[in-house]
């Protein structure tokens, strides 16, 4: 590992590289590409939900048979919301938001050569890489991709003739996802093992910065909960292809009685939902990591209550575990565990309002570095506090009665883990592009990016919101066949607006961060006045990452602006100078 | 026309990728004291904006929120939302304020040294137990309400209506005479009989199928909701009332209608929405429209998902007690 000699050709450097630098980029890379689909996916049903039987040569152009005359198809439009919720949760906010970040920093910022397994950490990114191939090839099969929902609940994803997407295109997200399901697992376990075996001298757990915390707990629920979410798909697939009721009972359809009998639904939706909620931790929590690294730094002020973050991330995990069932309040599950879903749920806002309140009193007189990253640091704990307030109506099992699976609940999750998660990746890019590539990235185009993006995302799912409390249900190809929404159709236009002008803004960071890798300001070793370890290495790549020995460690991160000391930053490195407390 | 706009766009987008180049050439990375001012003052307009935003949505789309509640649980349901939302935006007020000014106020000065303050152990209990206390408070306000809501159990002579769904439409059965529905299940499907139900069972005889739902003001009714094929949500936003529609299983849930169609027609904020909606469909040359509760599905179930509708009526009791006694039987309708 630490063989400086060692002669590398193209391929084992670019291609089947096991260095955790290149791999990270890898996952960055994979991640922006799924994201453009992802994105340009939501812009085209936004122009169906603003527009409704307006022809757009977009469309026409983009959904070949998919559409008549320049107007999508229902079935079409379920599969494009399908797709966009599949490829954003996993492929942009859990591969490529942990997959960088925890490639890249975990080894760096723990002062280790590299990931425990070089080699199961090439796998892990290739078996994403796989999956995200047969993702987009599901796009273009004869009945469409799959289209029953990101949730794929049964019978709809069970039974092609309930839905055309259900066939072909459901077989190949099946198979698409268990793929991305272990690839998942081979990184978490190495994020685990590397953080628990590799640190470097002095490096306690104490002394770790907040993000390896946060990739390192997200580590673990994505092992506690992703293998479930394998078994309901194999289950699944069981039910599909053959013949197996697990999920299926009394299905009547197209004029016959199929011979399901004893399955249930509702078991497939806890099965999910195990996995599901925790994901949206797994989602949130490396963002939550990076923007409190991130905004201790640019503040110049230690993170405020760096024990109580940790508490906090630890207790988020663990109540992520148990709180599933709030997605099924109206399932038809009894009542009584709907009680103990909702308490369970609304005890996750006391760890929620400590974080965002330990954030704010970060800033607070500090002397605020306005990078990028910084912007979208504060970004995201605006946003995380908009969306997550309006967890308390939905956790709350007597108020999502009324707003479950309308827009409210899509206004409210993209906000506090879409959005939120989104700036959180973006201000770990502008971050540690240094890193990753040499050379920055260009602060006035991070300027005009985060703008217009902030304004155009409040923009989008600030008025959602009312749509949602007027009664209209989520996944509705059109409102036409009801008056009683005739008058959401003025805020929808205003949404898509917005949607459009937010998914242009994203071409100002894909042409600043494409031109910085060839053309950006060569970076200096520590650009940002950084504490943690990743900084003490060279601009240059080198296997290994340290060319001598790796450095001890002799206090936390987060010595900013010490008293008695000159500069406003302290290495992780810089022994306690006589006479100094640790923090 | 079409050819004109779209030279036009290329020509913004042209436009736009040569302002995003010279601004790229700029090279500037790392954020100066000049940055540091601008963006500082940059988030204290943005927090104006922010609050311009919720102000304006507030005054702006209030008149297309659902009218008040047409069932007693579910006016239980609008107090606690409301006791919800106060603390929402009270919460969000103070935080985002916070937030901004911050922003603004300790913008990066050369030279000057941020405070060290790393822990404060008062400051950290008063954010733990205020919101637990907060939130238990909350908590058990909910748990009241959902008992209330969820309980059926204590209903006296209430009214058994089995809601049935299927792609992409509702069908209702009432339990007749004896109160009580007849047993089901796909298998008996034929015909007439679309819900399978089973005719040898004797309870079955006097259930009365019907393709919209009436209901009696001021008398509880027991849903009961079966699905012949995918998942369905049947979702009736006007009470407070939602359930899933599960193949396999019956699910059930319950509520007391409080106003009729014609009491809820002649409500303040419905008259406000429908004559906001009369206006568009007027623009539009279409007909007007006149209010009506609905049972719409909110489960996505397939392409007509965004049409599964059934429209119901709520009629005084004795009204409702006539209509019901010249429905036919199921028994009288399968014999047909």
């Amino acid at each position: 590992m630490s063989d400086h000699h060692h002669k590398e050709t193209f391929i084992t450097k670019y291609v089947f590289s096991t260095d955790h630098k290149m791999i990270s980029k890898q996952y960055l890379v994979t991640g922006i590409f799924m994201g453009i689909i992802g994105v340009f996916m939501s812009m085209m049903f936004r122009l169906q939900i603003a527009w409704p039987d307006t022809s757009f040569s977009i469309i026409e152009a983009f959904l070949g048979r998919h559409q008549d005359g320049g107007v999508m198809s229902p079935d079409i439009y379920l599969a494009l919301v399908t797709i966009h919720g599949t490829i954003m949760v996993f492929f942009v906010l859990t591969a490529g938001l942990s997959g960088t970040f925890s490639n890249l920093l975990i080894p760096l910022q723990i002062g280790a050569r590299d990931m425990a397994s070089g080699f199961l950490n090439m796998i892990s990114y290739w078996l994403f890489f796989l999956s995200s191939v047969i993702m987009v090839i599901s796009l273009f099969v004869e009945a469409g991709p799959a289209s029953a929902g990101w949730t794929i609940y049964p019978p709809l994803s069970a039974l092609p003739q309930a839905i055309p997407g259900s066939g072909m295109g459901m077989t190949l997200w099946l198979i698409s996802m268990a793929i991305f399901i272990a690839s998942s697992l081979m990184g978490a376990l190495n994020y685990i093992v590397t953080v628990l075996n590799l640190r470097t001298v002095g490096m306690t757990m104490t002394r770790l910065p907040l993000t390896i915390w946060a990739f390192f707990v997200t580590a673990i629920i994505g092992v506690v909960s992703f293998p479930v979410l394998l078994s309901a798909a194999l289950l699944l697939i069981f039910d599909r292809s053959f013949g197996t009721s697990f999920f299926l009972s009394d299905i009547f359809i197209q004029g016959e009685v199929l011979h399901y009998q004893g399955g249930s639904p509702v078991l497939f939706e806890h099965l999910f939902w195990f996995l599901g909620h925790p994901e949206v931790y797994i989602v949130i929590l490396p963002a939550m990591g990076i923007v409190s690294e991130i905004m201790a730094c640019n503040s110049r002020k230690p993170i405020f209550g760096y024990r109580a973050m940790i508490g906090s991330i630890i207790a988020i995990a663990f109540l992520s575990t148990i709180v599933w069932g709030h997605h099924m309040f109206v399932s038809g599950m009894n009542p009584f565990l709907g009680s103990v879903f909702t308490f369970t749920t609304l005890l996750i806002a006391i760890p929620s309002a400590v974080k965002a309140f330990n954030w704010i009193t970060t800033l607070w007189k500090g002397n605020l570095q306005m990078n990028p990253a910084m912007l979208f640091s504060i970004g995201f704990v605006s946003t995380f506090i908009s969306g997550g307030l309006t967890g308390l109506v939905l956790g709350d099992s007597a108020l999502d009665i009324n707003v479950h699976d309308t827009y409210f609940v899509v206004a409210h999750f993209h906000l506090v883990m879409g959005v939120s998660a989104i700036y959180g990746m973006f201000a770990g890019v502008y971050h540690w592009f240094p890193k990753m590539y040499g050379r920055m990235m260009n602060k006035a185009l991070g300027y005009w990016h985060f703008w217009i993006t902030v304004i155009a995302a409040y923009g989008v799912f600030f008025p959602m919101h009312f749509v949602g409390l007027a009664g209209l249900p989520r996944r509705y190809y059109a409102n036409t066949a009801f008056p009683l929404f005739d008058d959401v159709a003025d805020v929808n236009i205003v949404i898509t607006l917005f949607a459009i002008l937010g998914g242009a803004a994203q071409l100002i960071f894909l042409t600043n961060f494409f031109m910085s890798i060839y053309k950006g300001k060569k970076a200096e070793q520590n650009p940002w006045k950084a504490n943690t370890l990743e900084w003490t290495t060279p601009v240059d790549h080198i296997h290994g990452n340290w060319p001598g020995e790796i450095p001890a460690v002799h206090r936390w991160p987060y010595d900013y602006s010490k008293p008695g000391q000159e500069k406003d930053y302290v290495s992780q490195i810089t022994p306690l100078y006589e006479g100094e407390e640790e923090s | 026309m079409t050819a004109l706009f779209y030279i036009l766009l290329a020509i913004v987008i042209g436009i736009a990728i040569w302002q995003i180049i010279s601004i790229f050439n700029l090279k500037g990375a790392i954020a100066t004291e000049k940055d540091n001012n601008t963006q500082g003052i940059l988030f204290a307009v943005f927090g104006v904006f922010f609050y311009g935003l919720m102000i304006f949505s507030f005054w702006k789309y209030s008149v297309i929120l659902l009218p008040e509640s047409a069932s007693f649980e579910g006016a239980r349901v609008d107090n606690l939302y409301m006791v919800t939302m106060v603390l929402i935006l009270f919460v969000q007020a103070i935080t985002q304020f916070l937030l901004f000014y911050f922003a603004f106020k300790y913008r990066g000065i050369k030279g000057r040294k941020a405070l060290f303050y790393a822990d404060s152990h008062k400051l950290e209990m008063i954010w733990t137990i205020v919101p637990a206390v907060v939130l238990a408070g909350l908590v058990l306000y909910g748990l009241s309400v959902w008992n209330d809501v969820m309980d059926s159990s204590d209903a006296e002579n209430p009214l058994i209506v089995e809601v049935y769904a299927k792609q992409f439409q509702w069908e209702a059965r009432y339990a007749g005479g004896d109160n009580e529905l007849g047993r089901a299940n796909v298998r008996n499907i034929k015909g007439i009989n679309t819900m399978g139900v089973d005719m040898t069972d004797k309870n079955a005889i006097d259930d009365i199928p019907t393709r919209e739902l009436r209901l009696p003001k001021g008398r509880q009714v027991i849903f009961k909701f079966r699905s012949q094929d995918v998942l369905h949500s049947a979702y009736m936003p006007h009470f407070r009332a939602q359930m899933n529609c599960v193949p396999g299983m019956v699910t059930q849930f319950s509520f007391t209608p409080s106003m009729t169609t014609e009491e809820m027609r002649a409500n303040e904020k419905t008259i406000a929405k429908v004559e906001g909606i009369n206006k568009i469909r007027a623009e539009k040359g279409e007909d007007p429209y006149e209010f009506d509760y609905l049972l719409l599905c909110n489960k996505i179930c397939g392409s007509s998902h965004y049409n599964m509708q059934m429209k119901i009526i709520v009629l005084e009791e004795a009204d409702f007690n006539n209509w019901i006694s010249i429905q036919k039987t199921i028994a009288e309708v399968v014999q047909e």
